[in-house]
């Protein structure tokens, strides 16, 4: 909203106040001040002047030389290119010395060898906004209306002494979309005086009633409470007064004819929108509300053929046509034109709702609607009606018929609320008196009493719906009262363990263990390209679904991950094009998939890790060769990983081929309980066909779903007594099928050796055409130790052959020699 | 034999006084004092001497044997500490050139923020709670105090996935979940951090998804000035213990009344500058004393019990922290940019 102070100041005196320190203050009770908005762009030594001749200029078809007086001792002769200049017109007149918007300095000049001393202007080189201008003053030069005083300053003329206030309204604050409702605001704040405008008082009505010439019903109780009309005859169309534009325009309205003006303006100043018929169109002598039928249609004053929603509010004549669109926009066939003489003018109260809803409906958003929509006052209803009629008969030369002519369903009572002292004071932990309570109501203009037990009762104009509730005026004290003064305390009561949960704190752990161990963490958008998702093994569920939106914004961003990788492989992509190929990198999010076609309840959404990790392994440098990541740096991270939550134990990790991986380069990792055995994700190359769809070199990736992880992870490490008596060492090479896997050596060997055996590792892998095909050669270590006595060579030898031998009957390994 | 002695040593002096390295030294010891050397030669002579003679002529060849030896030490320290030296100038490295750094990624910058702030709450006795990303109209609006229609729906636009569920637009809704999984208990005393979606189009400070840190306190007798003391305190941690805060009325429907919060800009410490707009101060939280209907739908008496709620904006606070101008930096992750925040 924005509130002109040359225009608020009617209501309330803003003698001796300073602009930007009432912003600041109206800022600081609650009412955003967005930008103060000086009205004059630069105006100065501009004046009135009135045409007394025009000649062609003797060498330029396209110029015209007019004698012009400005109110000075001599006359000007001043040469004009407008095509609109003519004598006998009174026009702003830039004065040698005259500055205007945009730096323009009006000097004596020659134009082609004529004398001009000065120049006529047109309202965009005044500052005016183009689109706020009347139409016939788009172009060429503004005419002034005619009697205005020669000499008098432009500036003046045009209301540009005008500081505008650019309100930002938050939701509830509705009742200041008028300059009524600015006024109680400001009133209030700087605790002064309000006058309102007295239309009651002022208005003549002439003798003949209008309830002759108009009847009201409303077929629609629910969705119009009241609605009420005047009827003004013998109206003669035309401009509205100077000033009126003027504010019109300092508000973001542009001027149109005077009923329309009053209308608007009105609106403004009440915050009730009006509507003018043109009486002589309206059937029947009846105007009425009503729900639209099916298949309706309006053509609305835009001249758009508009088809009505079913039950979308309607104006309606006596012979039941429609002739407006409640609350949004009149119908063309009932528009004020130049031939109108009769009007019918049109003050109610529609369910924001309902015109909200139409609003939406038809992509129409009017000053009008935007009102409704927050729920007018319905108090203001007939002084509105009142106020217009009063202008129509000033500024359009009507006559209001007797009486107001209405139907009404109800009408809106004032609140009352009881507000408890001690309530209030606990609630914002003041000390603030009844007294002090007192005066802030009535700076607001609410009616207060007292109430037994340190209370008042206040009585809250409908004007501030906004209020229905003890805290909504503890909030009016406050603000008024001012945040400033309200102390700064400690929370009082018992005294609470902060902290986070077991998965809170395990997170935070990985993400710390992770990023010491050069990972860097990402964060990917939780929307992706529809499709993607799937490519990957489902965590959680199986057979899982994406979840899609209903709305996207785009397809990139059409459904929700339901797998990090798509994220971290654009995340790659986007580096590798920026020369950044080595790359480690993770995220620790949510991903969502749901198990029913149809979407019913909320999808799961499980918190997942997600790892990447390409290129070499450590940056080029001068005293390394680089080498290139794979398979088992991403399944040492995971080790990793697993060792610092204490769960080595009870993961496996098996060969598998999991969709969007490498099939020969992945694995399944699975967490082994006491209830069973469960998937914790996945690991493994991308598969190299979508490695190159994203245009990905060899690109490792894992997920882990870490929701199972958490009961088992993180629990106190136990201290063990170190060894007091020696290990031993022994190592083995061992020839087997090249598809024998490790982890079966491994686990037949552990099986073999029992407890002496304290350590086991693989140090060598070899593959050669020596071994001769499909073989392999595998080297591993052991380590033997006994917890209370050192191990002779002989008992080490028995256990060792025994290994050594439950390999050659297992895996028909050979021993290398 | 004293003469020979007097010219062995003679010719020993002189002999190792030419020695060139290690090697030659090595040679001249077992040419004299070798066990075939020639003192040991000379000294098979002994048993010809007289009684008189032979204590003379040993303590003779003693001395002659004590210089020789001292002089093969002294020789030999010589060719040691040549040695080493050589070694030394052989090893030298240029320390000029790059080591080999621990490995190091970062945690990205809007959990560091995120962190920072959960660690300032533990420490004032909060837990952190969290709640869903899809969430219900019920959850995200009408438990809010938004039901539908309500005009404050208009400021946020949301992705919807079906009639009835949603984005979340706001960490709120966790506030509510929160409520209710505490069945009427007090204090509530929790903060909740999270992901959140608006239907905007993404620019310089815009982004459809972005995070939210919002608190929530119930118990008895909680004040608006407890608001102003705890956020006083968190920001001070913050952003410094000169920090001053500021409220401004504001609404959110569901609290009343509602502030809007500044901070005294981090920039120029309240002076006025370009990040402040010349204000001095930064808009950095909204919060307010939690709505009585919020609480009545959440199973909390609102005229026994009382609390208050606030919330912020992580992106918005990461940006002031550490002065960064496109909010489109955070999702893109440019290693570029996300290397810049490995910092303890």
């Amino acid at each position: 909203m924005k509130v002109s102070t040359e225009w608020l100041s009617e209501y309330v005196s803003l003698d001796q106040v300073n602009i930007e320190e009432l912003a600041e203050q109206i800022t600081r009770s609650g009412i955003e001040i967005d930008a103060i908005e000086e009205r004059n762009k630069g105006v100065t030594k501009v004046v009135a002047g009135y045409v007394k001749s025009k000649e062609k200029h003797p060498d330029a078809d396209k110029l015209n030389v007019c004698i012009v007086d400005a109110g000075l001792e001599e006359e000007l002769q001043i040469v004009c290119g407008a095509k609109n200049v003519d004598a006998g017109q009174t026009v702003p007149v830039a004065l040698v010395g005259a500055k205007l918007p945009g730096g323009l300095d009006i000097k004596k000049a020659k134009l082609r060898g004529v004398l001009s001393q000065g120049m006529i202007c047109s309202a965009k080189e005044l500052g005016l906004n183009d689109k706020l201008l009347p139409k016939e003053q788009q172009e060429g030069i503004l005419v002034l209306p005619a009697g205005t005083e020669i000499g008098t300053p432009i500036t003046q003329l045009l209301g540009l002494d005008d500081k505008v206030l650019d309100f930002d309204l938050t939701p509830n604050r509705s009742d200041c979309l008028s300059m009524l409702g600015a006024a109680y605001e400001v009133a209030a704040i700087l605790d002064r005086e309000i006058k309102l405008p007295e239309p009651d008082k002022r208005l003549i009505e002439a003798a003949q009633p209008a309830s002759e010439r108009i009847a009201v019903k409303i077929e629609a109780d629910d969705l119009c409470s009241r609605y009420s009309v005047r009827y003004i005859s013998d109206v003669t169309i035309g401009a509205s007064p100077q000033w009126m534009q003027n504010r019109l325009m300092a508000a973001g309205i542009r001027p149109i004819n005077n009923i329309v003006d009053i209308t608007n303006y009105v609106m403004l100043e009440y915050g009730q929108p009006l509507h003018a018929f043109d009486a002589d169109t309206i059937k029947g002598g009846v105007i009425g509300v009503r729900e639209a039928r099916a298949g309706e249609k309006l053509v609305t004053l835009d001249g758009q053929d508009r088809e009505l929603e079913p039950g979308a509010l309607l104006i309606v004549d006596g012979e039941d046509q429609p002739v407006g669109l409640a609350g949004v926009m009149g119908g063309l066939n009932s528009e004020v034109t130049g031939k109108t003489v009769n009007i019918v003018l049109e003050s109610a109260k529609f369910d924001g709702g309902s015109v909200r809803k139409t609003s939406r409906h038809l992509g129409l958003r009017s000053e009008a609607s935007l009102r409704f929509e927050k729920e007018v006052d319905p108090a203001a209803v007939i002084p509105a009606l009142n106020r217009a009629a009063e202008l129509m008969t000033l500024y359009a030369g009507g006559k209001v018929l007797q009486g107001v002519v209405e139907a009404v369903v109800s009408k809106a009572e004032d609140k009352v609320i009881a507000l408890s002292l001690t309530k209030l004071n606990a609630y914002l932990g003041t000390e603030i008196s009844a007294q002090e309570t007192k005066a802030i109501m009535a700076r607001l203009h609410f009616e207060c009493g007292d109430l037994a037990d340190h209370a008042l009762e206040v009585r809250v104009p409908t004007r501030r719906g906004d209020i229905t509730r003890d805290v909504d005026l503890i909030e009016e004290v406050a603000r008024l009262y001012g945040y400033d003064n309200i102390p700064t305390t400690a929370i009082e009561g018992p005294t609470t363990a902060g902290g986070y949960t077991k998965p809170q704190a395990l997170r935070r752990a990985l993400r710390g263990l992770l990023v010491h161990g050069g990972w860097q963490e990402v964060m990917g958008y939780s929307f992706i390209h529809e499709g993607y998702g799937p490519l990957f093994p489902e965590l959680g569920i199986a057979g899982a679904r994406e979840v899609k939106l209903a709305m996207p914004m785009s397809e990139d961003r059409s459904v929700l991950r339901m797998s990090l990788i798509p994220g971290l492989m654009n995340i790659a992509a986007y580096n590798r094009n920026r020369k950044h190929d080595n790359l480690a990198l993770f995220e620790l999010g949510s991903v969502f998939q749901t198990e029913e076609e149809q979407l019913t309840k909320q999808p799961n959404e499980i918190t997942v890790l997600g790892l990447l990790l390409a290129g070499d392994r450590e940056e080029k440098r001068w005293n390394a060769n680089p080498v290139k990541v794979d398979f088992f740096d991403l399944k040492g991270a995971l080790e990793s990983i697993f060792a610092s939550l204490g769960i080595s134990g009870l993961v496996s990790y098996e060969a598998d081929a999991p969709q969007g991986f490498h099939p020969g380069r992945s694995a399944s990792v699975y967490l082994n309980t006491p209830s069973g055995k469960q998937l914790l994700g996945s690991l493994g190359q991308l598969h190299p066909e979508l490695q190159r769809e994203h245009d990905l070199e060899d690109t490792y990736v894992a997920e882990l779903h870490l929701e199972p992880i958490y009961e088992y992870a993180g629990d106190t490490a136990v201290y063990r007594e170190l060894p007091r008596y020696p290990a031993m060492e022994r190592d083995i090479a061992i020839v087997v099928g090249a598809d024998v896997e490790a982890g079966a050596l491994l686990a037949v060997i552990r099986n073999t050796a029992g407890e002496l055996l304290e350590e086991l590792d693989v140090f060598d892998v070899y593959t050669g055409s020596k071994l001769g095909e499909d073989k392999k050669s595998v080297a591993l270590s052991l380590v033997y130790r006994h917890k209370e006595r050192t191990l002779t060579d002989g008992e080490i030898a028995a256990v060792h052959d025994q290994v050594v031998s439950a390999l050659e009957q297992t895996f028909a390994a050979e021993l290398r020699k | 034999m004293k003469e020979r002695l007097e010219a062995l040593k003679h010719e020993a002096v002189a002999q190792l006084n030419a020695v060139a390295d290690a090697a030659q030294l090595n040679d001249l010891r077992v040419k004299y004092l070798g066990k075939k050397g020639a003192l040991t030669e000379i000294l098979r002579g002994m048993g010809a001497l007289s009684a008189e003679e032979r204590p003379v002529i040993g303590q003779v060849a003693n001395e002659v044997r004590g210089a020789i030896e001292a002089l093969i030490e002294e020789k030999q320290l010589h060719f040691q500490r040549q040695e080493t030296e050589k070694r030394l100038a052989a090893e030298k490295v240029d320390v000029t050139l790059p080591g080999r750094p621990l490995k190091q990624g970062s945690v990205h910058p809007l959990n560091q923020v995120i962190q920072d702030i959960e660690d300032i709450f533990i420490g004032m006795g909060y837990r952190i709670a969290e709640g869903p990303e899809v969430e219900t109209d019920y959850y995200n609006f009408e438990a809010l105090n938004l039901p539908k229609n309500h005009p404050a729906r208009d400021m946020q636009d949301s992705f919807y996935l079906t009639e009835d569920l949603l984005m979340r637009t706001q960490t709120s809704p966790v506030q509510v979940r929160t409520m209710e999984a505490m069945k009427g208990e007090v204090p509530v005393k929790v903060i909740c951090p999270g992901r959140v979606y608006r239907r905007d189009d993404d620019d310089a400070t815009h982004s459809f998804q972005f995070h939210q840190i919002e608190g929530l306190v119930i118990g008895k007798n909680i004040r608006m000035s407890d608001l102003k003391g705890t956020l006083l305190q968190f920001t001070r941690e913050m952003f410094g213990p000169n920090t001053q805060i500021r409220l401004r009325p504001s609404f959110f429907p569901f609290t009343e009344p509602s502030v809007e919060v500044d901070v005294t800009c981090v920039k120029c410490a309240g002076s006025g500058c370009r990040v402040c707009k010349n204000t001095g101060w930064l808009e950095i939280l909204g919060s307010g004393m939690v709505h009585p209907r919020v609480l009545e739908m959440s199973g909390y008496d609102p005229e026994q019990y009382s609390g208050f709620a606030f919330g912020m904006g992580v992106e918005r606070i990461a940006m002031l922290k550490y002065g960064v101008d496109d909010i489109r930096h955070f999702f893109n992750n440019d290693l570029r940019f996300l290397g810049q925040f490995a910092r303890i």
